[in-house]
C-alpha cells in the first residue's frame, strides 16, 4: 500500500499541492478526479519524486519520501504520463526491453506483459513513433508494467482515444487489480471512473478534498458536479 | 548482421585505399582516421546520449600529453604510451564528469568548455613540462610500435586503420548492447528513463569516460604517428571540430564520424588550393548540408535507404 501523508508540492515559488492525504491499496484502483489545474498530475510528479516535494510518501513501510526518481521506481512505483513519452526512435521490443533492464525476471515478465497487449506482440520490430495512438499508449502502460509495480500511476491514459481502444486498457486495468497492484488514475472521464474505480479521490484547491468509494457512485452524483464540473 | 557485414565492406574499402593511394594521400588518411576514432568517441557523447560537451579538446590533449611525456620524461616506447594516452583521456573525462554532469543542457556545455581552458592554459603555464607554445618533439626511436615506423606514411596508415577498425567495432558492440539503448534513452527523454529506474548520473559518467578514453586514444595516437604534442590541440576548436565530423556525418550513427572528418579534411584541403577564403566556401557547404539534410549525411541516408544502419 502507498500512503501519502501531508504531501506538498510546488514549481519554483508556486505551491501547486497543499496537505495532500491519500491511500492507494493493492489490487485497488484508486481514481483523482478533479478540474483542469487542480494539481493532479503535480501530484503524479510528486509521488515518482519529480517536482520539488514536501510529506511523507511511504510504500509498504518503505519511506520513499527522500528518494530520487530513479530510485522511486526500483522500488516499484511505475508512471505512465500523460502524453506517452515513449522512446520514439526505438522499436517496441526495444521499449519493453528498457523497461525489463531494471528487473530480474526480465524474459517472464516480458511474456506477461505481451500476453496482456497481444497487439504489441504483433508489432515487436515496429518502431514506436510510427503506432497509433492507441497502441503507443498501449506500449506506455506495458513499459510500465515490465517494472512490475507495486504501484501503477496512469495520467489521463485514454485523453484523445477511440473507444475500442479505451475499452481494451479498461480491461487491462480490471485485469491488474487480481495481481495485487495499487493503480492511481488521473481521469477526467466520469463514465471511465466509474467502470474500474474503487475509490475515488477529488481534488480542489491543491489537496485531496475527499475520498469516496466508487460503489454506489452514480454519474449525475453532485459530486462530480462539485468537483470536475460535469 | 546486415549492419557488421556493411561495416567490414567499409573497412575493406579503406584497406584498398591504404594498398593504392599516393603517400601524401595516404599521410591525410592516416590523420583523417586518427580524427574518426575522436569524433566516434565523441558521437557516443553527443549523438547516442544527447550530451553537447565542449570540453573533449581537454581529454584529446590528455591523451597527447598523456602519451608524450612518458616519451619525454622516461623515454617509453611508442606502444606502452598510446595506453598510457588513452588512460589520461578517460581519468580527465572521468574527473570532469563527475563535477560537470551535475549540470545539463547548456550549462553543462559551458561548464566542459571552462574545464577544457583550464586544461589549456595548465599545458601553457606548465611549459617547463609541457614545452608551452612551443609543445614537445617525439623522437623517430618512439615512434615504433609493433615492428612498425611510424615515421613513414605506409605504416602510419595501417597502424591508423587498425586502431579505426578497433574504435569502429566497439562502438557498434557498445550501441548495439542493452546499455546502447540506454544510451538512447536518455538521449530521447531523460525524465522518462529515471521514471523507469535509470540514474541519468551513472549512465552519463560511464558514456563520457568511454568517450574520454577514445579521445585520449586518438590524442596519443596523434601525437605519436605524427611526432608532436602541442597544446594548440587542446584549444576549444578540438572540441568543436568532433561535433562538427558528427554532425556533418551523421549523430548518432556509427560511421557517420569517419564521414564527417574525410568530407571536412579534403574539403578544407580541396578549398584551400582555391582561395585563401575557403573557410567561407566550407562554411557554404556545411550550410547546404544542414539544409537538405538535418540529420547529416548518413543520417539522411538511413532515413531514406538504410533504415537498419546502427
Amino acid at each position: 500500500m502507498l500512503r501519502l501523508e501531508g504531501v506538498s508540492a510546488s514549481y519554483g515559488a508556486v505551491t501547486v499541492l497543499r496537505d495532500v492525504v491519500l491511500e492507494a491499496r493493492g489490487g485497488e484502483v484508486t481514481c483523482i478526479m478533479g478540474r483542469n489545474g487542480v494539481g493532479k498530475t503535480t501530484l503524479m510528479r510528486a509521488i515518482m519524486g519529480l517536482v520539488a516535494r514536501q510529506g511523507r510518501f511511504v510504500l509498504d513501510g518503505d519511506d520513499l519520501s527522500a528518494l530520487p526518481a530513479h530510485e522511486v521506481a526500483r522500488h516499484g512505483i511505475a508512471l505512465v504520463p500523460q502524453g506517452r513519452r515513449l522512446f520514439g526512435p526505438l522499436t517496441v521490443a526495444e521499449n519493453l526491453e528498457i523497461g525489463l533492464m531494471t528487473r530480474h525476471r526480465g524474459r517472464a515478465v516480458h511474456e506477461q506483459v505481451l500476453d496482456l497487449f497481444p497487439r504489441l506482440r504483433e508489432r515487436l520490430g515496429q518502431v514506436s513513433q510510427t503506432l497509433s495512438g492507441g497502441e503507443q499508449q498501449m506500449l506506455a502502460i506495458a513499459r510500465a508494467l515490465c517494472l512490475e509495480p507495486k504501484v501503477l500511476l496512469l495520467d489521463e491514459p485514454t485523453e484523445g482515444l477511440q473507444p475500442s481502444m479505451i475499452a481494451a486498457i479498461r480491461e487491462v486495468l480490471l485485469g491488474l487489480k487480481s495481481t495485487g497492484v495499487a493503480t492511481v488514475l488521473v481521469e477526467q472521464r466520469v463514465d471511465a471512473v466509474l467502470q474500474v474505480a474503487d475509490r475515488v479521490a477529488f481534488m480542489g484547491h491543491g489537496t485531496v478534498a475527499e475520498v469516496v468509494p466508487g460503489a454506489g457512485l452514480r454519474a449525475d452524483a453532485p459530486r462530480f458536479a462539485a468537483y470536475v464540473g460535469v | 548482421m546486415k549492419g557488421w557485414l556493411f561495416h567490414l565492406a567499409v573497412l575493406g574499402v579503406l584497406a584498398v585505399l591504404a594498398v593504392i593511394l599516393p603517400a601524401y594521400h595516404a599521410n591525410n588518411l592516416a590523420r583523417v582516421l586518427v580524427l574518426a576514432v575522436f569524433a566516434t568517441g565523441y558521437n557516443l557523447a553527443f549523438g547516442y546520449t544527447g550530451m553537447l560537451s565542449l570540453g573533449h579538446a581537454l581529454f584529446f590533449g590528455a591523451g597527447m600529453f598523456g602519451a608524450a611525456l612518458p616519451v619525454t620524461l622516461w623515454g617509453w616506447g611508442g606502444l606502452p604510451v598510446l595506453g598510457t594516452g588513452m588512460l589520461a583521456g578517460g581519468v580527465v573525462a572521468a574527473a570532469v564528469g563527475v563535477l560537470a554532469l551535475r549540470t545539463k543542457g547548456v550549462s553543462f556545455m559551458i561548464v566542459t568548455l571552462m574545464f577544457a581552458q583550464a586544461g589549456y592554459l595548465t599545458l601553457i603555464y606548465c611549459n617547463a613540462v609541457t614545452g608551452g607554445d612551443q609543445g614537445l618533439v617525439l623522437p623517430g626511436a618512439a615512434r615504433q610500435v609493433l615492428g612498425l615506423d611510424l615515421t613513414q606514411d605506409g605504416s602510419r596508415l595501417w597502424l591508423a586503420l587498425g586502431i579505426y577498425a578497433a574504435a569502429l567495432a566497439g562502438a557498434l558492440g557498445l550501441v548495439g548492447s542493452r546499455f546502447g539503448r540506454v544510451m538512447l534513452a536518455m538521449r530521447e527523454n531523460e525524465e522518462r528513463s529515471r521514471m523507469l529506474g535509470y540514474d541519468p548520473y551513472t549512465v552519463k559518467l560511464k558514456v563520457l569516460v568511454i568517450s574520454g578514453l577514445y579521445a585520449g586514444l586518438a590524442g596519443a595516437a596523434y601525437g605519436v604517428f605524427f611526432g608532436y604534442a602541442g597544446a594548440g590541440f587542446a584549444t576549444v576548436q578540438y572540441s568543436i571540430l568532433p561535433m562538427l565530423y558528427s554532425l556533418l556525418g551523421g549523430a548518432g550513427t556509427a560511421l557517420g564520424p569517419l564521414i564527417g572528418a574525410a568530407v571536412m579534411f579534403w574539403l578544407i584541403d580541396f578549398a584551400s588550393g582555391l582561395t585563401n577564403a575557403y573557410l567561407m566556401l566550407v562554411g557554404v557547404v556545411l550550410i547546404v548540408v544542414v539544409l537538405f539534410a538535418p540529420r547529416g549525411i548518413l543520417g539522411y541516408v538511413r532515413e531514406r535507404w538504410l533504415p537498419w544502419l546502427p
